[in-house]
């Protein structure tokens, strides 16, 4: 019993002394030096993005140019943060379209709830997550910028909208 | 000799140990602490109280803001209260579905409690292999909800979207080239469930080196073993529940003790802790990350073999699929109907409770038949953990307040809400 103490007085002597558990975890980082590199240079290479991602809004044309919103204002009902204003008046042809599309993107909580309100694909959300503002009144985008986001980015929108759709 | 007065310390708000917008006044002995006061609510939202002027699906996602490391096992509870209210079972697949993500958020919230656990107390490597974990994790979330925090994707009567059959793949740069991408992509060749897989087969291994940094290492002993002890009598007097319980020696689950969803089929362990310490805790969570694994690869097996719908085919509740919408008129209907005004809820209350990461999350809802809540309280884990952190810190230095707080694993959302 006595020889037992001793043995381990001196096992726990070596342990401290010999900073084992200490050099142990300095192999566990040197060998981090040897393996596969996770870091991305971005913005030279980005993360993949899923094709569900929920950036910046956009709206949606149709081919031939008609815009998609019938002002149903659905999104605007369903939108949890009040953060979509719209205003709609019939136009020349007898049509309804919206005279004003504001979203405050401060008060945008991405959810993807609008998208999902939208009875014509019209409100998307798109994969542009690096956007900014200089000015304070830029965080409201209205209708002609949305309708700009969604031209410029058409196909994108639309190969993404298409993966996704046997799961919606 | 002249009477020495106690001097009154200012901890936090901004103080990066703090978690987030702790305040602490602590009244100070020499560099013993004497008594403390946690101030909170710096990060109130009213989140209760806006729950109260909404329909019930719009709260989900400010359900994800609450506790910000653990997104997906807030919203868990508040749909199975509404589950509750409405008598709704959601179907197996998404009920697995559930246990697959609250699991994979419980190793989410863990690695960033970890990570930034170590990092207050000293130890700068754990926080960076944490975060490389994370962000496999999160592209998970991303993959199958399109956000990588707050993926409002759980929905009462199941889960929005099946998982993605893809994973979104690296492309090749001028950094990389065709066969290093490849290298790359290897784990996302196939579905969102071969890219968890492999996650699941590295993960006990990096847990290991997590292990090999901390559980032997003098300094993080020095720190953590015999602060903040609590007996198993005062844990249970103080309300405390998950990981802080169970460092205290209580063997107490609600996975186990009154299992929802399908934990109960589910073969894991509880670790139990037996000192009360920091120490402790740190061992119990670190064990919980392993055991969250092996639930996940369960998952992985049942999910795999078993296609099926996600979510109830009730059009009361859940709206149509965009494909009948767009074609059937009463599916509109049904759809306008949802978005518009929601759904209503029968008259009563219904309290659910998830093992959320940091303990017993709770939602009591109060209906009064309308289609938005007429009260929600929360029941946020961390409340309690923090108000005993007078009793916890008493008669430590000060240094040890940053240990204790660490192991309490407190985020703001949940408290000030």
């Amino acid at each position: 019993m006595r020889l037992l103490q001793i043995v381990n007085a001196g096992k726990q002597l070596y342990k401290t002394f010999s900073l084992q558990e200490l050099r142990k975890g300095l192999g566990v980082t040197g060998r981090q030096l040897f393996r596969k590199k996770t870091t991305i240079m971005y913005p030279e290479e980005k993360t993949p993005k899923s094709p569900r991602f929920r950036g910046l809004h956009a709206l949606r044309r149709y081919a031939n140019g008609e815009e998609r919103c019938i002002a149903c204002k659905l999104c605007e009902a369903v939108c949890p943060a009040l953060a979509i204003t719209i205003d709609s008046e019939e136009r020349e042809d007898g049509t309804r379209r919206t005279t004003r599309y504001d979203i405050d993107l401060f008060k945008c909580v991405y959810c993807g709830f609008c998208e999902e309100a939208c009875p014509v694909d019209a409100i998307v959300m798109t994969d542009i997550h690096e956007f900014h503002m200089e000015e304070n009144h830029e965080c409201i985008i209205d209708k002609q910028r949305l309708l700009e986001l969604g031209d410029m980015h058409e196909k994108e929108i639309a190969a993404a909208r298409k993966q996704d759709a046997p799961y919606r | 000799m002249a009477e020495i007065r106690n001097y009154t310390m200012n901890f936090g708000p901004q103080h990066p140990a703090a978690h987030g917008v702790l305040r602490i006044i602590m009244e100070m002995d020499g560099e013993v602490i004497e008594r403390c006061d946690p101030h909170i609510g710096l990060l109130h939202r009213g989140t209760e109280k806006l729950a109260e002027s909404k329909p019930y699906n719009q709260s989900i996602g400010y359900m994800d803001r609450l506790d910000y490391v653990s997104m997906m096992c807030n919203e868990h509870a508040y749909v199975l209260a509404i589950e509750k209210m409405l008598g709704v079972i959601p179907p197996i697949r998404a009920q697995y579905i559930r246990v697959f993500f609250d699991e994979i958020t419980r190793i989410l919230n863990h690695c960033l409690w970890l990570g930034a656990h170590a990092l207050d107390i000293g130890a700068m490597t754990v926080f960076l292999y944490c975060f490389r974990e994370r962000e496999d994790l999160m592209d998970c979330y991303e993959a199958v909800s399109g956000a990588r925090m707050h993926a409002t994707y759980y929905r009462p009567g199941g889960v929005y979207r099946d998982l993605p059959d893809q994973m979104p793949k690296y492309a090749p740069t001028k950094r990389h080239s065709e066969a290093q991408t490849k290298a790359r992509n290897a784990d996302r060749e196939g579905s969102l469930l071969d890219f968890v897989e492999a996650f699941t087969d590295r993960f006990p291994g990096y847990v290991d080196e997590y292990e090999t940094l901390l559980s032997d290492n003098r300094i993080w002993k020095q720190r953590t073993v015999d602060i903040g002890v609590v007996t198993p009598e005062r844990a249970k007097a103080l309300g405390f529940t998950g990981a802080m319980l169970r460092g205290c020696g209580v063997e107490w689950d609600l996975r186990k003790k009154q299992p929802y969803a399908v934990y109960e089929k589910m073969d894991f362990d509880i670790p139990v802790g037996t000192n009360g310490d920091c120490y402790d805790r740190y061992l119990v969570r670190v064990e919980e990350m392993r055991q969250s694994n092996r639930i996940i690869k369960q998952c992985i097996d049942w999910l795999r073999k078993n296609p099926g719908p996600v979510i109830v085919d009730d059009h009361k509740l859940i709206p149509p699929s965009r494909e009948n919408m767009k074609g059937d008129m009463e599916s509109l209907i049904h759809h306008f109907k949802l978005f518009t005004e929601g759904y209503c809820v029968p008259a009563g209350e219904a309290y659910a409770a998830i093992e959320h990461p940091k303990g017993e999350f709770g939602i009591y809802l109060v209906s009064d038949g309308a289609n938005k809540p007429y009260r929600i309280k929360i029941r946020a884990p961390g409340f309690p953990h923090l108000a005993a952190l007078h009793e916890m810190s008493q008669g430590h230095m000060l240094a040890d307040m940053v240990a204790i707080i660490g192991s309490l694993d407190i985020v703001f959302g949940e408290i000030d809400r």
